[in-house]
């Protein structure tokens, strides 16, 4: 048994020009510092997008409020929206899958590196297309810069005659730009895990976020290429005098209803993939015990990318389609809740009979496993198309989605930043500061969100500015928008950890946290080459081999 | 889990699997398809649903003699690339620049059509549900056999200049499957436009 | 021994913030004054069939997703509990158990029958509401919505009126349900009265039809749910639930064309020499414009602008003077008319009963 780094003695090392630095990053092909970049991207929008909304709850305060006008605050709305899925979910993510898949699977790097980088800039430039809109557009009636037409789009709301101006052709553009990219990463992903697997990692030997980012970038070769195509035609009718969405011409906004949706559904489970990819990584490792039911845990999540194809008109119950449409994704959608069941199951089976460290990664999976438990039952209820017809627009669905993306995405990205930020940097995370940020988000996300589903049920629309005084919806709304500062405080807690954290850290070493997947088998940070020699695998756990020879997976597999 | 100091490209090679750019052209061919069947989808969708101007069945002509070309670059460029695999260079080459020369014609054909539509049947892509589907669909192909062409062209600029051998196989290979990508497109476009909608 | 003291705390702490939040919530939700209106918009009061309907399948739905989630949740917290690191386990790891296929087929059958039997009772409630049969006694609606305002027309009755809707009240014997057909002038938009049924959306091109037969009198209140623009947020909707009398009243006033009063001549020549009869209905007048609301019998309506505001003298004379001061971004231009012009022309309206 032998390491995989290669010791260099300590050399005197001149501090590099802070402009080679720069350089160096910016033409950078190495995954591990595109996937830094991304994630920093990511955090920067996040900020963004957090005081957008930030904005939008001082506004819903209280009924009546005037904090901002009705055309800023639709532009809030719809930036906020368009900002997390596209600008900060999605590079997050594709940034995690970046640096860990080719260290999982002990390869060099990306199948593509230059194709990486070049993925990475175009979506860094749909970021920025998105937000130099509020400089260069001008939207509703002359009413300002940013889109605000909501994150969706709606045709005819988007055609001519209702979005004067550029506003909507930067939501537009900026989307097609940073799509193709996202594409480009989908491809690499794909390539580099059916290419550069290393000797004796078989298919089935891979760890579960390698084949759940597998199973995401397939996911986003035909999730995202929709709403592309649907953008190509909305560039098309507002350009070239097209028709695909002119009721005039006999066109149809509930078109482009489909095509979005046909994105927009999967492009959801895009997102919460990666993060079932977390945490099947994490609570084995804090449960002190393998994830229950590996084979399992694939099929289902390979029968949730089929079936997720198939719910996307759950989002349209209200349109006045037929009854047995209605049924049929009624039906879908209740489906496609029994493999995610199924995996919230293995979790707990994973954490059954372990020895629990209750360390900050693991408490933020504790806290996904509730909400992501509550965020899908409450999707089960939508999924009976009735109870939508009633919840649908209002804000018990946006009490859901958020219990998804932030209860869920959200937390399993802190338990991810805490998990591998030693790798990523060689410090630890401040445990102290983590606890505070974990108890404190806990707080201010529950008072928000929980309480966000009762105005829901009390009849309370979506994207609306001001809400009239005598409909019962003030105390909720004032103690949703408490809440929503709670996170906000929670989040600079956070990014002080990462800060403070990257200067004052404990040393990590190769691997503080006694894992057993092949990353934490190099250095922290690890070398440019990731390993000296290419590793060879014989079960799903390589280190747990090299630590219990007496009783490896291998044998068991 | 043990350090073998095999050098990589063997290793992979040995245990069978597939080259990256083939599976990276695979994934690119799967995106297209997703965004052909969109626009096919809004294409038959619309399908009688014009509230004015010329219907299918009034301008079309199918083009079966520019779709027997880009059919036939089909063969062509798979025999290229075989001809390439045992080394005929001069073979690879001839058939290459015959592809070339297919796809070229195809596009003159789709110029060729549009020209007629536009100025003998007035029908752009603004004229109608039709106008607008069919020129977008037709042209969202015609595009994509432009992309193959350039890439194509370049290819042979690089065999005539004697850089392309066998070493080259797998680059010629994965555009070669592009290339077929485009006609099975084409397959599918005809159909839908030129059998179905009329 | 410390580690299970700090858990309990922390424990405690927690179920403490939950139930202070579950009571504020409660405390919330009770205290606020229900306004105007007897009725609120609380989807879990239904007055009308379909949105009991819904209510009594969200009950049910609701019990079941209680249930998985107390177990998944006991679960999970008995996990947590049972099973947490002690510090004398140090270096010794558990058994390591890969999966159980018992138990994986368990967890897989029980809840797909759990989907079976939640979709059987929901697609009954589908059918029941959706391809329900118009019966004789039915009013026919015709809702058109605008950028920011609903239009109303009763077809049968030749009734043409805005933003606030009368419908007869409907006796379960002798059901009189309410027909409501749902198109768009422009952009999307959705009828939702949460105590009479669920949202169905208005979209071009693309009619829809949803009923409602309320069985109790009073007012229900309800806004446009899809977002149509800058003022979606005031596209509010009152329904008048009218007992048959009062609705028999209702209908003949309405249609009557409008009251000729001689008093407010001068108010009438302002109002057909600019260009309100170019939007606007006065029937019996030249007024025959269709892209504003119905003015006919304006003032039988308790608000304007779509519930924007309170139906007043002031209110009118502001909105007319300057509708960005009730509702910015409305299509109601300011009409830029000297102050003895305004004062004529409100009083014109407001002989407009």
């Amino acid at each position: 048994m032998s390491s995989d780094a290669i010791t260099i003695p300590a050399l005197e090392v001149q501090e590099k020009p802070w402009v080679d630095l720069l350089h160096e990053w910016v033409t950078t092909v190495d995954h591990k510092r595109l996937g830094i970049l991304y994630i920093v991207y990511a955090l920067v929008f996040l900020m963004l997008g957090g005081v957008e909304a930030l904005i939008i709850r001082i506004q819903l305060v209280h009924s009546h409020n005037d904090f901002v006008s009705p055309e800023v605050f639709n532009r809030m709305f719809t930036m906020h929206g368009t900002t997390m899925i596209f600008f900060v979910a999605m590079p997050i993510l594709f940034g995690f899958a970046n640096y860990l898949v080719p260290l999982m699977i002990g390869a060099r790097d990306m199948a593509f590196p230059r194709l990486n980088a070049f993925s990475f800039w175009l979506s860094a430039l749909g970021g920025f297309l998105l937000y130099f809109s509020f400089l260069g557009g001008s939207g509703l009636y002359g009413a300002g810069s940013a889109p605000d037409v909501g994150w969706w789009s709606y045709a005819p709301l988007t055609a001519h005659a209702f979005s004067p101006g550029h506003s909507s052709d930067y939501w537009t553009l900026a989307l097609l730009v940073s799509g193709f990219g996202s594409i480009g990463t989908a491809i690499n992903i794909l390539a580099t895990i059916l290419c550069l697997r290393c000797p004796g990692m078989k298919l089935n030997r891979m760890p579960l976020l390698v084949w759940l980012n597998l199973v995401m970038a397939g996911m986003v070769l035909i999730a995202i290429t929709p709403l592309s195509a649907a953008q190509i035609m909305l560039l098309i009718d507002r350009y070239l005098g097209g028709h695909f969405f002119d009721a005039q011409a006999g066109g149809s906004a509930v078109l482009w209803m489909h095509f979005f949706w046909i994105f927009g559904h999967p492009e959801v489970y895009v997102l919460i993939i990666p993060c079932f990819a977390f945490m099947s990584e994490i609570i084995p490792v804090f449960s002190r015990k393998p994830i229950f039911g590996y084979p399992v845990m694939v099929a289902a999540t390979v029968c949730i990318a089929f079936v997720s194809m198939s719910v996307w008109a759950h989002h349209m119950f209200t349109i006045g389609m037929n009854s047995y449409a209605n049924s049929f994704f009624t039906l879908t959608t209740m489906a496609v809740g029994v493999p995610t069941g199924i995996k919230i199951f293995n979790w707990i089976g994973t954490m059954w009979g372990g020895r629990i460290q209750f360390k900050t990664p693991m408490l933020f999976s504790i806290g996904f496993l509730f909400q992501f438990l509550i965020a899908g039952l409450t999707g089960i209820m939508m999924a009976a198309s009735p109870f939508d017809w009633q919840l649908s627009l209002s804000y018990f669905v946006v009490a859901h989605f958020h219990y998804v993306i932030v209860g869920g995405i959200l937390f399993a990205l802190f338990a991810a930043f805490y998990y591998w930020y030693p790798k990523m940097t060689g410090r630890m995370l401040s445990e102290r500061l983590g606890k505070w940020h974990f108890w404190l988000f806990l707080i201010g996300f529950h008072l928000t969100f929980d309480v966000m589903h009762i105005l829901g049920l009390l009849g309370m629309p979506r994207r609306i500015y001001t809400y009239e005084p005598g409909r019962g919806w003030d105390t909720l709304n004032f103690v949703i928008t408490i809440g929503a500062f709670i996170q906000a405080l929670a989040i600079l807690v956070f990014a002080a950890n990462l800060v403070i954290s990257y200067f004052k850290g404990a040393r990590a070493g190769n691997d503080p946290w006694d894992a057993w997947t092949l990353e934490w088998s190099v250095s922290s940070p690890p070398p440019a080459y990731n390993f000296a020699t290419v590793p060879t695998v014989a079960s799903r756990r390589p280190l747990w081999d090299l630590k219990h020879p007496e009783d490896p997976d291998s044998r068991y597999e | 889990m043990s350090t073998a100091t095999t050098s990589f490209a063997n290793t992979a090679a040995a245990r069978h699997l597939p080259p990256r750019g083939k599976v990276a052209m695979a994934g690119l061919i799967i995106a297209e398809t997703a965004i052909f069947t969109i626009f096919v989808v809004a294409y038959l969708f619309y399908l009688g649903k014009s509230l004015t101007g010329p219907s299918p069945r009034e301008v079309l002509e199918a083009p079966i003699f520019y779709t027997i070309c880009l059919l036939s670059s089909s063969l062509t460029i798979h025999f290229a690339a075989k001809f390439l695999a045992r080394g005929i260079r001069f073979a690879f080459l001839g058939l290459w620049l015959v592809t070339i020369v297919l796809g070229g014609l195809f596009l003159y054909g789709t110029g060729q059509e549009w020209h007629r539509l536009i100025y003998e049947h007035g029908l752009t892509i603004s004229t109608n549900l039709f106008g607008t589907t069919y020129y977008s669909l037709v042209g969202l192909h015609a595009f994509h056999v432009t992309a193959g062409l350039v890439m194509l062209v370049t290819v042979a600029v690089l065999g005539v200049c004697g850089r392309v051998g066998v070493k080259q196989l797998v680059h010629i290979e994965v555009l070669s499957m592009y290339w077929h990508f485009v006609d099975a497109v084409w397959v599918v476009v005809f159909t839908v436009v030129y059998v179905l909608g009329r | 021994m410390s580690m299970l003291k700090m858990k309990s705390s922390t424990l405690r702490f927690l179920a403490q913030t939950m139930l202070l939040l579950f009571w504020s919530a409660m405390a919330g939700w009770a205290s606020e004054p229900k306004g105007s209106s007897p009725h609120g918009t609380n989807i879990f009061a239904p007055a009308s069939t379909p949105a009991k309907s819904i209510a009594d399948l969200s009950v049910f739905v609701l019990v079941i997703t209680g249930i998985i989630f107390v177990v998944v949740f006991a679960l999970l917290v008995y996990s947590v509990v049972k099973f947490r690191g002690r510090a004398m386990d140090a270096g010794r790891e558990p058994v390591q158990v890969y999966g159980s296929t018992q138990i994986e087929l368990a967890w897989t059958i029980i809840p797909i029958l759990i989907v079976v039997v939640l979709f059987l009772a929901t697609a009954r409630v589908i059918h029941a509401i959706q391809d329900a049969p118009e019966p004789a006694g039915a009013v026919d609606v015709a809702v058109i919505g605008h950028q920011y305002w609903w239009e109303f027309r009763y077809p049968e009755l030749g009734i043409a009126t805005a933003n606030e809707l009368h419908i007869p009240v409907s006796d379960p014997s002798h059901p009189t349900p309410t027909f409501l057909q749902l198109l768009s002038a422009d952009t999307d938009h959705s009828f939702w009265v949460p105590e009479l049924a669920g949202k169905t959306d208005l979209i071009p091109n693309h009619p829809n039809r949803m009923w409602v037969d309320p069985q109790r009198t009073g007012v229900f209140l309800g806004q446009c749910a899809q977002y149509c623009g800058v003022q979606h947020a005031k596209m509010l909707i009152r329904v008048s639930v009218d007992g048959p009398e009062d609705f028999a009243a209702w209908v003949r006033t309405q249609q009557k064309p409008a009251l000729e009063d001689p008093g407010v001549a001068a108010g009438r020549r302002v109002f057909e020499s600019n260009a309100c009869m170019n939007c606007h209905t006065v029937a019996g007048t030249p007024a025959d414009g269709r892209f504003g609301p119905d003015l006919t019998h304006l003032m039988s309506r308790a608000t304007i602008a779509a519930g924007a505001a309170q139906n007043t003298r002031q209110n009118l004379r502001l909105w007319v003077q300057n509708p960005s001061a009730i509702k910015p971004g409305s299509l109601m231009p300011a009409m830029k008319l000297s102050d003895a012009d305004l004062d004529a022309v409100v009083s014109y309206m407001e002989t407009l009963r």
